[in-house]
């Protein structure tokens, strides 16, 4: 819901210095290169535009490795600071070289192939890993004229393409040919495939409001302003916090992170479908992992926190895509905060709780989502849109965690003490 | 034990009415709290960050601390001022017997009273400081250096006299206390020694002097050494005076 | 329990049903959450455990053996490493063995040490429990954090009175082996002081989470009556209903003279055993309290007793103290020489562990982890 009628303009009130809009444009500085350096050399058509995709696509992986190394640090750092320890500092200034020394630890390792393993599918499993990471990273749109491959079906391609991790992680165990890796892709293939169903559902809510699955357009919806200031993200509406919690629910499973790390459930089953594998292979699975943790990370900005756009009226100079990585450092942090908190589900327990908590629950964001959207505009019509959403939310809500679920709900204990 | 009626519902601290289950999730956003109350407390609190920058930094040794035994010689010369006199005691009570002594003795087969060989294991010694505790001869005692980690696995583990013998002055600055008490007690038992040899001396000279008396007085000179305040009289000791 | 019925009335692997559709692990003896070398051979149906053997041994060091060959006073140190995260209730176990067998008396200062270690040590081993079953849950090791944070000021305690942080040797025939030193009172008292703040937030992290609730209650469940015929004791036994604490029974050294009770719960559940640790530290903390105190001047050890010449009278004894894992007990046989003729440790940890299959049957693959931690086991104990 736009309040289209109450939005002012802003972007000319702000007189931007010139720092921010070089920044803002830093990200197209390549590409800009590429096309300077074919018009000076008189370069055909055809080789400008495949230079400009390459040149496109290295931003995205460079950008990412960078991340990675980064956040890996970051993690570290921060949960050794949640158990009261310093974390890596040992390796130059605060420890920054310490993903360096990682990588080349990694690299020098022996790389050990058990001997009952699948040969070709334990080597192609981890590669497999990393490809559709990279290619979900392509279609997010990171600042308003960053968009790496503007697809018109963006939401799909990258639902798609994020299908096919699960397969990588399941050829992973079952071609180490050994009994912790074979435990762990089962989990691991049943996991994503049960939480995909409310991400792919809370996610419909969404295109309902705006009409269109290409990304750029979901985030351009959202980054106008209701009364001139509060930004028209998603998650600002009933349906859309709903979703947005499911989602991110949802985003904490499929990047099978802490509470839901079964996969590779350390204290159960070694490390799962990544038992078997050493050196460059695991270090590639950590990749994978991580940049799938970025793209799912960035999905979840882009579909309810707004993607690149400010969260107040008279921010936009701040450049956008600084807003997009803000927010998805944010989003990390809350995943590392968790991680260094809460203890690991069960398995029967996390089908249960994605069947019958998440499902339903997202499934109620379709149908509000649509009472919201025939609401209308203005300010009446909000009032209108949150008096009928909420009850239309709360009340089953109510009804599947306290009543359906009692059962489940823990037992207040008795103790006794004797003399 | 009778079980009583005294019956408390409730988890260790809280009162029972915060236990229940007011809101799904509600344990969840508690344990949050924990965690982000330590995570923003260990920049500035020093009881949450209690880790030690080691090699830099160093945690204080408390003055009890115990590690690996050493032996103690007096005076400047380690060879001449040694006090163990490889009586096997500590040898026959170190629970993993890594001691291995040898008996020094001259030409004529005699004891010299002196180790010809001293030898601990590192890598057998548990650091129990049981080896101290049974030295009769104030000889052997805790060290409280730890960084004992050696390139070698056999060679550098073996300690021989020539590691293992420090000074007075080594002791009395890791354990000024014990080495302040040690020191004493052997002064009082030197001068108590010094005192019964004067005694016997004496006695020797009225020996001499009024000759072929009583033997019984001699025997009156050996009880005299006897120490009263707990330090153990060396056995060889009570040997040279029979 | 209908889900564990239920999938032990299937046909399984004893009652003579298809061996292949089993799927053979071995947990252990390299596994993360095994707290030690222990092994489990494990068969699963799915994920559903339908037989468990455990392996042991991968830590034997032929302790009994070689306490028979030394001297009474060189079996001590060896008896940090039993169970080496408490040491100074195996001390004060295997000092209450020797007494009986010699009859020694122990001066009231010396009793006043031993029970203020020892309760402190009770302290410590369930913080760091509560640590390792939360590793054990998947926690990523904030709980073990802060118990480890909280131990290093017990060890430094210990270290000051003992001279070493985790193999103290500290009790001796008829006392200690030395006296506190000056002002250690003090800073005991300062930890004890401190410690409820530490336990509140524990509790805080630990007690009311969703998750933990749903993964440990109802999970390893035994009847008491099977407890008592298997010869349980300590907070597994207490927690499922039975208040049997030798502080209690026995009442040896002064533990009479202390105002503190045994807590003990209904279900016996994974829940539950860690519950009665909790309550436990508070009791500890009170006994602490009042021992800091009342705590006498005099000697701190029985000055006739010789501790590294000490024989015995041919005879036997079994000396029993309430270990934070159980029933910590000594049988010694003298028949009158300097070694002991029989030396034989009843340790808690291997006799809780005797029941871990029945407790795992019909569980999932992840709940023989949480009820493996919940035994609480020390592998120095267990293989000895």
């Amino acid at each position: 819901m736009n309040f289209l009628a109450n939005q002012v303009d802003l972007s000319n009130a702000v007189d931007a210095p010139a720092i921010w809009t070089t920044l803002e444009a830093l990200p197209q500085l390549p590409n800009r290169l590429v096309e300077w350096v074919g018009f000076q050399m008189n370069a055909p058509a055809w080789l400008a535009t495949l230079l400009g995709m390459l040149v496109s696509a290295a931003v995205v992986v460079g950008v990412f490795l960078t991340c990675f190394a980064l956040v890996s640090l970051v993690e570290r750092k921060t949960l050794a600071r949640i158990q009261n320890r310093y974390g890596p500092n040992r390796v130059g200034p605060w420890g920054l070289f310490q993903p360096v020394a990682d990588g080349i630890k990694m690299l020098t390792k022996e790389d050990i192939v058990p001997d009952k393993a699948e040969k070709l599918l334990h080597l192609i499993a981890p590669i497999m890993i990393v490809i559709p990471a990279v290619l979900a990273l392509g279609v997010l749109p990171y600042g308003k004229e960053w968009v790496p491959v503007n697809l018109e079906l963006g939401l799909l391609f990258f639902f798609a393409v994020g299908a096919m991790t699960e397969l990588s992680v399941f050829i992973a165990g079952w071609a180490s040919g050994s009994k912790f890796p074979m435990l762990g892709s089962l989990r691991a293939i049943s996991q994503m495939v049960s939480y995909e169903l409310p991400l792919l559902i809370s996610a419909i809510g969404v295109i309902m409001m705006t009409g269109s699955m290409s990304l750029p357009s979901i985030v351009e919806h959202q980054s106008q302003y209701n009364f001139g200031f509060i930004s028209n993200w998603n998650i600002f509406t009933p349906w859309g916090l709903v979703g947005g919690i499911v989602f991110f629910i949802a985003c904490i499973a499929e990047a099978n992170r802490c509470p839901f790390d079964l996969p590779e459930g350390e204290s159960e089953i070694v490390a799962g479908h990544m038992t078997e594998y050493s050196g460059f292979k695991y270090a590639l699975f950590f990749m994978g992992e991580y940049l799938g943790l970025f793209a799912i990370s960035g999905l979840f900005i882009t579909l309810f926190l707004g993607g690149w756009s400010a969260p107040f009226a008279g921010l936009e100079f701040v450049p956008s895509w600084l807003w997009f990585f803000g927010k998805l450092v944010c989003v990390i942090m809350t995943m590392l905060w968790i991680r260094g908190t809460w203890m690991r589900v069960r398995m029967d327990q996390l089908m249960r709780f994605c069947w019958l908590f998440l499902i339903p629950l997202s499934l109620l964001t379709i149908p509000a989502a649509g009472i919201w959207r025939f609401c209308g505009d203005g300010f009446l019509a909000g009032l209108l849109g949150w008096g009928v959403t909420i009850p239309f939310l709360i009340i089953p809500y109510i009804i599947i965690t306290v009543i359906l679920n009692r059962r489940l709900a823990p037992a207040t204990r008795q103790y006794h003490f004797a003399e | 034990m009778e079980s009583s009626a005294n019956t408390e519902n409730a988890t260790a601290s809280k009162p029972p009415a915060e236990q229940k289950w007011i809101l799904p999730g509600w344990g969840l956003y508690q344990g949050l709290v924990v965690t982000a109350k330590n995570f923003i407390q260990s920049y500035y609190k020093k009881d949450r960050l209690t880790t030690v920058q080691y090699p830099e930094e160093r945690a204080p040794i408390s003055p009890n601390f115990r590690n690996f035994p050493f032996l103690v010689h007096d005076g400047d010369d380690a060879d001449a001022g040694l006090r163990c006199t490889a009586c096997s005691i500590c040898e026959k009570s170190c629970p993993p017997q890594c001691i291995y002594i040898v008996l020094d003795r001259d030409e004529n087969g005699k004891s010299k009273k002196r180790p010809k060989v001293f030898e601990i294991d590192l890598s057998v010694c548990m650091n129990c400081g049981i080896c101290a505790e049974v030295c009769p001869f104030d000889s052997i005692y805790m060290d409280n250096e730890f960084e004992l980690s050696k390139d070698d696995r056999f060679g550098d583990m073996l300690y021989g006299l020539d590691r293992l013998v420090k000074s007075t002055d080594y002791h009395a600055k890791i354990r000024p206390e014990q080495a302040a008490a040690v020191a004493a007690s052997r002064k009082a038992a030197a001068e108590k020694k010094e005192a019964a040899a004067k005694a016997k001396a004496e006695r020797l000279k009225k020996k001499a002097e009024e000759a072929k008396l009583k033997k019984e007085q001699e025997e009156k000179g050996g009880d005299a050494q006897d120490d009263a305040d707990g330090t153990p009289t060396p056995p060889s000791e009570k040997g040279d005076t029979k | 329990m209908s889900r564990k019925e239920n999938i032990l009335s299937k046909p399984t692997l004893e009652t003579g049903a298809d061996e292949d559709q089993l799927l053979r692990v071995s947990l252990g003896p390299q596994h993360p959450s095994t707290h030690g070398v222990f092994r489990m051979n494990v068969a699963l149906d799915g994920e559903t455990v339908v037989s468990l053997k455990p392996v042991f041994g991968y830590l034997h060091r032929n302790h009994e053996k070689i306490a028979e060959n030394i001297p009474y006073l060189g079996s001590m140190p060896y008896t940090d490493r039993l169970d080496y995260l408490c040491p100074l209730t195996n001390n004060h176990a295997y000092a209450l063995a020797v007494e009986k067998l010699g009859g020694i008396e122990v001066p009231e200062r010396a009793e006043y040490i031993r029970i203020i270690t020892s309760e402190l040590t009770r302290v410590m081993n369930h913080t760091v429990f509560m640590g390792f079953f939360l590793g054990d849950l998947g926690a990523w090791g904030s709980a073990l954090m802060y118990a480890f944070r909280e131990r290093e000021k017990l060890f430094d305690l210990f270290e000051e009175l003992t001279g070493a942080r985790m193999m103290t040797n500290y009790m001796r025939f008829g006392g200690c082996r030395n006296d506190l030193p000056a002002g250690w009172i003090k800073k005991a008292r300062t930890f004890v002081d401190g410690y409820d703040a530490f336990l509140d937030e524990m509790e805080s992290l630990i007690v009311g989470n969703e998750i933990l609730l749903a993964r440990t209650q109802n999970i390893g469940q035994i009847s008491k009556e099977r407890m008592i015929n298997a010869g349980i004791t300590g907070p597994m036994l207490r927690a499922a209903g039975v208040p049997y604490d030798i502080r209690k029974v026995d009442a040896y050294g002064i533990y009479d003279r202390f105002d503190f009770k045994i807590p003990y719960g209904e279900n016996g559940d994974c829940y539950d055993r860690m519950m009665i640790r909790f309550l436990e530290m508070r009791e500890s903390l009170k006994i602490l309290k009042q021992a800091i105190a009342d705590i006498p001047e005099g000697d701190f050890v029985n000055p006739k007793v010789k501790s590294a010449k000490f024989k015995a009278k041919p005879g036997e004894a079994y000396g029993r103290i309430e270990g934070p894992k159980g029933e910590l007990g000594f049988h010694l046989i003298s028949d009158g020489g300097v070694n002991p003729y029989r030396y034989h440790v009843r340790p808690p940890s291997f006799v809780n562990l005797t029941l871990i299959e029945d407790m795992c049957l019909g569980l999932d693959l992840a709940d023989v982890v949480v009820i493996l931690g919940s035994v609480d086991i020390v592998l120095g104990e267990v293989d000895r």
